[in-house]
Parts: C-alpha cells; sequence; structure tokens
C-alpha cells in the first residue's frame, strides 16, 4: 500500500512537471496514471444493476435495521481494513455469519489490537473464520445439525452446529436473524467466533 | 529486496519521464511521415486499457458460420458470437427445444445458414441500438437480434426468392426491412425447363414491416420484379426518404456460366422503388393474396420458448399495376453496391467489372421522370435515359468496386476488391482524395451508423476476404480480417488488423453508449413464465408421464434439484427442464448428460430451458456444471439411475437425502 501510494506520488511529480514545461501533452500523459489505479479495483467495485439481488458485501453496506441503524458497519470497516471485500463479492456460494456492532463491542480490545495495519493478516484470519464456502440456508443448516456435519469455514477450521428447538446455533453463537444474498446467505450473529488459537 | 525495489522505480519513474515529455514532438513527426512513426500513435490510438470499455460496438457478420459477432472498436476485441441462423453448442442455440423452433423453415429443421448483412434499426435517420437485423442468403430469411439481451428473437423466411443476398437494409425510422432474391426463379416454384428461364422467372423484392413497439416482422407485400439477380440494396434518405434503390446483374437472364452470359451488357439497373406509392397502393386494396409457405419464428422472452409459424400466403403487387413507382436507373456494368449518401442525394453503382463508378442524382432522376426522359422500358418499367440521371462517373478509380460508405464531409470510402484497397473520394468533385492499400481483396466496409443520415465518421472497418500471411499459418484455412481506419483526418490511417469469424460480409456499428446502458443484466425470476420453470427448490420434482419422464429441475450455487433420481428405465424419453435459480449478473450456470444426442444448455439467471436424453443402457449416470459457475463447481453433480425396461424401481428424486423442499 504504501509503495503503491510513492509510486502514485511519482507519476503524478512527473506529470505536473511536465504541465509547467509543455502545456500540449498534459492530457495523454495522465494514461499510465489511471492505469496503476485501475489494477487496484477489484471486484469489490462492480456496481449493482438494475433487477439483480445484492450480493453479500452490498447487502452489509447498506442493510438497516427498524430504527435506521447500519448493525454492520463495524463489520464492514474490519473487512475493509483486513482488505477482503472482493471475497465477499466472489461467485461463492458464501455463508457469511455477520457480527453485528455489539459484537465487536464485547471484544474491544481484542478488535482494537486486531486494527492495528501489523495485525492485518490476523484479521482477515478471524474475519475468514465467519465465512463458510457453502450454500447453508436455515434448512440446510438444520440438516447439518441433525447429521452431526461440522462447517468447513474459509479459515480452515470446523465449527459446530447445533439445533436446540428449532433454533440453529452455530460455534455457540445463535443466529438471530437470515438475509438471502446473491451469492449465499448472511446469518446475523451478536459475537465473535474469535478462532481460540488466535 | 527493497534496494532493488527502489532503483526499480526509480527506473520506472524515468521513464515515465521520457514518455510523458518526449512526445510533443515525436506527435508532430508522426502526422507528416506516412509509415515507420504511425505505429507508435497507432497502437495508442487502438489502446484499450485493461478494465476501460471500448467506444463503440461493430456487429461484424459471421457470414457462413451463420451467425453474428460482436466486437469492440477500436480494440478489436471479440465479445460475443450471437447465434442466428446456425446451431451453436456452446449456448445449446438450436439444441435445447426453446431455440429449435428458431431454424425451422418451410424445408423443415435447417441447422445452418449464411448469414450476411446486419443493420441497425434507425430513428429519424439515425442508428438506435434496439435492434440488429441480418440476412440469411442461402434459405432466404431476415433475422432480428434484441441489443437488450444480445439474442436472437425473430427469423422470418423469405417465400418466392433463392438468395437473399440485398437485404436487410432498414428504412430511417424503421418502417421496413427489406430482402431481394439474388436469383431468379419460377414465381411461384414449378416444374419447369432450365432453359426457358428468360422471360418466365421473377425476381421478388419484399418489403417487411416492423412493429414500432415490438419489432416485430411481417411481409407487407412483395413485389414480383423481373426475372434479373437482385444484389445490394440501401434505403433513400433525406430528400429520398420513401424510395429504396436495388442493383441488378444478370440483366441478360442467362441461365448457364453467368462469369461470361451475365457480362454481356455494359450496363445493368438500379432498381428505384417508390415504396410509398406501393405502401398507398396496398393499403387502398392493391395487390393479390397468393399461396405461399414460409415460417415465423418468434422468440417468446416471458416464456423463454420460440414458436414457429407456418405462414401460407403472400401479398404480391406487379409493376404494372402501380405506375409511376418503379424505374431502371442504368449502371455501368454489373454493379455490386448500391449506396446512398447521408443527404440522400446521391446514389452510387458500383460496377464490380467496370473501369468507372456510376454517381446518379436523385434530383435528376425526380426530374427525368417528370419529364418523362425514358430510353424505352424493361418487362413494363420504364428505362431513364443515363444522362438524365446520371450525375457524373468517377473514373479510373481503382479496380473491381464494391461497396461505398460515407462521411458527414461530403466524402465516400470505397472498397476495390481486385486492386486490394479503399479509397476516399469527394462526391461533388468526383476526385480521389487518398487512397490505402488493404490486406488483401476488401469486400465490404463499415462507418458506425453507415447506413443512415448521420454516420458516426472516426472509424472505418475495412472487411477483407484474404489474409494469405498476415497471421501466423493455421494450416490451409486461415481466418479472414478486419482492418481498423482512423478517417478523421485528410488522410486514411491503418490502426490495426484483427481476425473475424466466417466470412465478415459487412458489420454494423454504433456508439456504445446507445447500447451498453440498456444491456439486461440477469432475467427476473419472477417473470419467467416457462411452463416447465421450477422457481425455486420446493419445485422441483420429477414426472412420468407414459414413457416421457420430465424433471423439473433447478442450478444454484453449487448444486441441481434434484441431484438422485431414480426409476428412469431404457427406452424413456426424459426431459431436463432446467432454470437457473440465480439472480446474479453473470453466473450461468451449464448442464450435460452423458450420452446425450444433444448440446450442453448454458443457462443464464432466471431462465429456463429443456434438453431430451435418451437413456439406451442400464446403470447410473452423472450429469454435471458445465461452466465454472462457482468455488464448488466441481462438486455441482447428480446421478441417474436407469433400470432395465419393464423394472419395478419406483420413481425417487432427492437433494441430500430428502425430496427437495422450501428454504425456511
Amino acid at each position: 500500500m504504501k509503495i503503491y501510494h510513492s509510486l502514485l506520488a511519482v507519476v503524478l511529480l512527473i506529470t505536473f512537471s511536465c504541465k509547467n514545461e509543455t502545456k500540449s501533452t498534459t492530457e495523454k500523459k495522465s494514461t499510465p496514471k489511471a492505469e496503476v489505479k485501475k489494477e487496484h479495483k477489484g471486484q469489490a467495485s462492480v456496481k449493482l444493476s438494475k433487477g439483480e439481488q445484492p450480493n453479500a458485501l452490498q447487502v452489509a453496506m447498506t442493510y438497516k435495521d427498524d430504527k435506521g441503524n447500519m448493525p454492520f458497519s463495524t463489520l464492514v470497516a474490519a473487512v475493509q481494513a483486513a482488505g477482503v471485500e472482493d471475497a465477499l463479492v466472489n461467485a461463492g456460494p458464501l455463508t457469511v455469519f455477520a457480527p453485528v456492532n455489539a459484537a465487536f463491542a464485547k471484544h474491544q480490545a481484542t478488535v482494537d489490537e486486531l486494527l492495528k495495519p501489523e495485525n492485518k493478516s490476523k484479521l482477515a484470519f478471524v474475519l475468514t473464520n465467519h465465512v463458510a464456502p457453502a450454500n447453508y440456508g436455515i434448512k440446510q443448516l438444520k440438516k447439518e445439525a441433525k447429521k452431526g456435519r461440522k462447517l468447513y469455514m474459509a479459515s480452515g477450521k470446523y465449527l459446530v452446529v447445533e439445533n436446540k428447538d428449532g433454533k440453529i446455533i452455530v460455534d455457540g453463537k445463535p443466529i438471530l436473524m437470515t438475509v438471502k444474498v446473491s451469492n449465499g446467505w448472511i446469518h446475523v450473529i451478536d459475537d465473535l467466533m474469535v478462532p481460540s488459537d488466535k | 529486496m527493497k534496494t532493488i525495489f527502489k532503483s526499480f522505480l526509480v527506473m520506472v519513474a524515468s521513464a515515465l519521464f521520457l514518455s510523458s515529455c518526449a512526445p510533443t514532438t515525436a506527435n508532430k513527426e508522426t502526422r507528416g511521415n506516412a509509415k515507420g512513426a504511425i505505429a507508435g500513435s497507432a497502437a495508442e490510438k487502438v489502446y484499450v486499457a485493461p478494465g476501460e470499455h471500448d467506444s463503440h460496438y461493430a456487429f461484424i457478420s459471421g457470414g457462413f458460420s451463420g451467425q453474428l459477432s460482436v466486437y469492440g472498436l477500436p480494440s478489436g476485441r471479440l465479445f460475443r458470437v450471437i447465434p442466428v441462423f446456425s446451431q451453436d453448442p456452446e449456448k445449446g442455440y438450436g439444441y435445447n427445444e426453446e431455440t429449435k423452433p428458431m431454424l425451422m423453415t418451410s424445408h423443415g429443421f435447417v441447422p445452418w445458414g449464411d448469414s450476411h448483412h446486419p443493420d441497425i434499426s434507425q430513428t429519424n435517420g439515425s442508428v438506435d441500438g434496439r435492434w440488429v437485423f441480418i440476412n440469411e442468403n442461402n434459405t432466404p430469411r431476415i433475422a432480428r437480434i434484441s441489443l437488450t439481451t444480445f439474442e436472437t428473437e425473430e427469423i422470418i423466411e423469405i417465400p418466392n426468392s433463392a438468395g437473399n443476398h440485398s437485404s436487410s437494409y432498414v428504412t430511417e425510422n424503421s418502417e421496413y426491412v427489406v430482402a431481394g432474391t439474388r436469383f431468379a426463379v419460377p414465381f411461384p416454384q414449378r416444374d419447369m425447363s432450365i432453359k426457358d428461364m428468360k422471360g418466365n422467372f421473377s425476381g421478388a423484392l419484399s418489403f417487411l414491416k416492423i412493429d414500432k413497439e415490438t419489432g416485430h416482422m411481417n411481409i407487407a407485400f412483395q413485389i414480383k420484379m423481373p426475372g434479373f439477380n437482385y444484389d445490394l440494396s440501401h434505403p433513400g434518405r433525406g430528400k429520398s426518404h420513401g424510395w429504396f434503390f436495388f442493383s441488378t446483374y444478370n440483366t441478360e437472364e442467362a441461365n448457364t456460366l453467368l462469369e461470361v452470359n451475365a457480362s454481356q451488357n455494359d450496363k445493368d439497373f438500379i432498381a428505384a422503388i417508390n415504396w410509398k406509392k406501393i405502401e398507398a397502393y396496398v393499403k387502398n386494396g392493391g395487390g393479390k393474396m397468393m399461396p405461399a409457405k414460409y415460417t415465423h419464428n418468434l422468440w417468446d422472452d416471458d416464456a423463454h420458448t420460440a414458436t414457429s409459424t407456418m405462414k401460407k400466403q403472400v401479398l404480391v403487387v406487379e409493376p404494372k399495376d402501380v405506375p409511376g413507382a418503379i424505374y431502371f436507373l442504368p449502371t455501368a456494368k454489373s454493379p455490386h453496391g448500391c449506396d446512398v449518401d447521408p443527404t440522400g442525394e446521391y446514389i452510387i453503382g458500383n460496377g464490380k467489372l467496370a473501369a468507372a463508378m456510376t454517381v446518379h442524382s436523385f434530383t435528376k432522376m425526380i426530374k427525368a421522370i417528370k419529364d418523362k426522359a425514358f430510353d424505352g422500358e424493361k418487362y413494363g418499367i420504364p428505362v431513364i435515359k443515363f444522362e438524365a440521371v446520371n450525375y457524373g462517373i468517377l473514373d479510373q478509380p481503382g479496380l473491381g468496386p464494391l461497396h461505398t460508405e460515407f462521411d458527414t464531409r461530403g466524402n465516400g470510402y470505397t472498397t476495390f476488391f481486385i486492386s486490394s484497397e479503399v479509397v476516399k473520394w469527394n462526391i461533388k468533385d468526383l476526385k480521389v482524395i487518398d487512397r490505402h492499400p488493404v490486406y488483401y481483396s476488401v469486400g465490404h466496409l463499415m462507418i458506425p451508423g453507415g447506413n443512415s443520415r448521420t454516420p458516426d465518421d472516426k472509424y472505418l472497418v475495412s472487411m477483407n476476404k484474404i489474409t494469405k500471411d498476415r497471421y501466423l499459418p493455421t494450416g490451409p484455412e486461415v481466418c479472414q480480417s478486419a482492418q481498423l481506419f482512423d478517417i478523421s483526418g485528410e488522410k486514411m490511417e491503418l490502426l490495426l488488423d484483427f481476425p473475424t469469424i466466417g466470412e465478415p460480409h459487412y458489420a454494423a456499428g454504433i456508439a456504445a453508449d446507445k447500447i451498453a446502458a440498456n444491456s439486461q443484466k440477469i432475467y427476473k425470476l419472477s417473470d419467467n413464465k416457462h411452463p416447465f420453470a421450477a422457481k425455486s427448490e420446493a419445485e422441483t420434482k420429477v414426472v412420468r408421464k407414459g414413457n416421457e419422464i420430465h424433471i423439473y429441475m433447478t442450478m444454484i450455487r453449487s448444486h441441481f434439484s434434484p441431484d438422485n433420481i431414480e426409476g428412469v428405465k431404457v427406452g424413456d424419453k426424459v426431459f431436463f427442464h432446467v432454470t437457473n435459480l440465480e439472480q446474479d449478473y453473470d453466473v450461468p450456470h451449464g448442464i450435460s448428460m452423458i450420452g446425450a444426442n444433444t448440446s450442453e444448455m448454458l443457462i443464464m439467471p432466471g431462465r429456463t430451458s429443456t434438453i431430451i436424453w435418451y437413456p439406451k443402457e442400464v446403470g447410473v449416470w452423472p450429469f454435471y456444471c458445465t461452466d465454472f459457475c462457482s468455488a464448488l463447481h466441481q462438486e455441482m453433480q447428480g446421478y441417474i439411475r436407469v433400470s432395465p425396461k419393464g423394472s419395478n424401481t419406483p420413481l425417487t428424486y432427492t437433494l441430500d437425502g430428502d425430496i427437495p423442499g422450501e428454504e425456511e
């Protein structure tokens, strides 16, 4: 990221210096600058088109509860800090166990530590422990519980799923709500699923 | 590592410095210098950076592939091949039950066609990006392709015709799209001696009305013209709107060795048709309904299914019954192209064997008609005196002129097959301005909006029949090609070569912003009215009707529902009715069944498609998703158990051990 910035700065500087010397060349010369920018854009920048269902990231970024609050704003910020936005818009299929803002507050110290730039990969690891590369709707989760099949998460960990009187509990956290998204499912939880060894 | 990187950065930086500051002078040099330096600036003009979009669409005919290809300009990148007249196993077109009716004709199911001249619909004399029409030469047909879905929506057969070549050009408000018969044939067809052709064959010119809202085509009338060969055509525009011009050859009416016998007359004709006059005549009850047999195939975007209807009659107009509507304009020997400039004043006949190009004047034509400046008649149709209609001759412009397109600055651009070049000339002065070689033997050329009052005249694409050594060799058969020119300056500048599919007969170009914003992304499941659609996994099922098995199947990342089916028997006819439940852009799924005597199906989000499979062997046979749809694509598969004829295996269908049900 830093390297990228400095490269961009050099490009900008040179473009600028040319501008001063030969006015006529400036427009064309902005091309390399645009390319550098372009390279950094991932699939997360693809806009939602009319009639299309939103994907997991688009839902998390725009969802509002009854009171008009954005319950996933911390999750989205964490995803952006970890630089894993593109993984949430991928063809998937994905099942995201999405912690609400309050869930992060419960682990404030851990979260603060993870948000430090040097812990970027640790943060990504924790986040991927909330995503299963699979198509697990509630019905399928019930089936997994019944058959005693564990959920394989994108972190490489296996999580236990239980069915307690019709309530689905993953890694000890009950699912509060479910949203169908174009590339899978979002199940809302109010706690973090921090892998024990991290 | 860091140091290496840093020094690399310095290098990049200095390279950038050089390239960003130096070109001021380099550019200046380029303009004056014909070769050498051109390469550098040409590359810049066609370079579309990764992730950037082209400025224009080019719809290039696939010729004997039967299809229509979609390219971007200026990059020359191929985006899509739209199946039109030929089966396409890649997309399941012509193989699945829904699209098979699109290829029905009066001769039965025809799996191939020879596509020729695409033309985009127009509003007020400008291309509007709603539909593109393309004709089929061999079994005469015209297709209409939606530029929202980029799929073929309609194909209509043209009766009393053979070799629908002078097609499918559209009038300036998309009132009509035309067809013309290249081969004179008995009209109606009958058993007769070939040598009795002269005077006994006819040439049908067909006018198909286009519905303003739906684009649906309907043959409004056919003009029963003399038995010449009708080659190409263009509508009048602006002042000449209401007229249509068709080039003819073989006015000798020879039926054998045409390369000699059809080149006897010094001049052939351009037929000028006042279609507004004929339209009024027909509106007042004119013309005669005649028995005919032709198919009209229409795609229903809600039912995701085409139907084919056999039409039984067509309205025929005899030229003698509408005096004042049809004239012949004498034109230099065996003209091929018949082009009308953006103002509608000049009609250009390119005599492919002539040493000169004929430029007629619409104003002079109207005056000549008024003055009755005729040079006799042919089969009752007045022949206008050459001098009375001719604006001038472009003498010795090159060898083998074929087609002309125009810019908005009063210039024509003509292709020369024999001398392999494009020549730019001023219409008014009849003077050659520039000529540029092409590689090799060019046929058509295209300027976006070419058949309209408002050509978008930055680019010109030449379409070449022969490429020889232009690309890496690929055995005896090599690609045909297109070449892109910048025509914004005085001199034409060659920018790019790119290969084409089949034979690029003609192309239609349009600014990308007239189409891109309307391009459909998905089919809404809620609008799906396919009779065999399953709109959720709960709706999936398997039903037996006698020896027919209907599988109502769904696909979603990353499974089929159901994916285990038992109770199918040898001798059954199994229908896979498969719905893609995705509602996400660019998430198609495919399906293929082992041993199916048809193609895969590639199914877009929200669509339902059907293939038939005849199980012939006892066993357990798999099916799978053919498109890498998702991370678990390789897991997207299923089994069908096939039991012997007369066995008692019950019919069951499951997903993960249960009958598929609703998500909770």
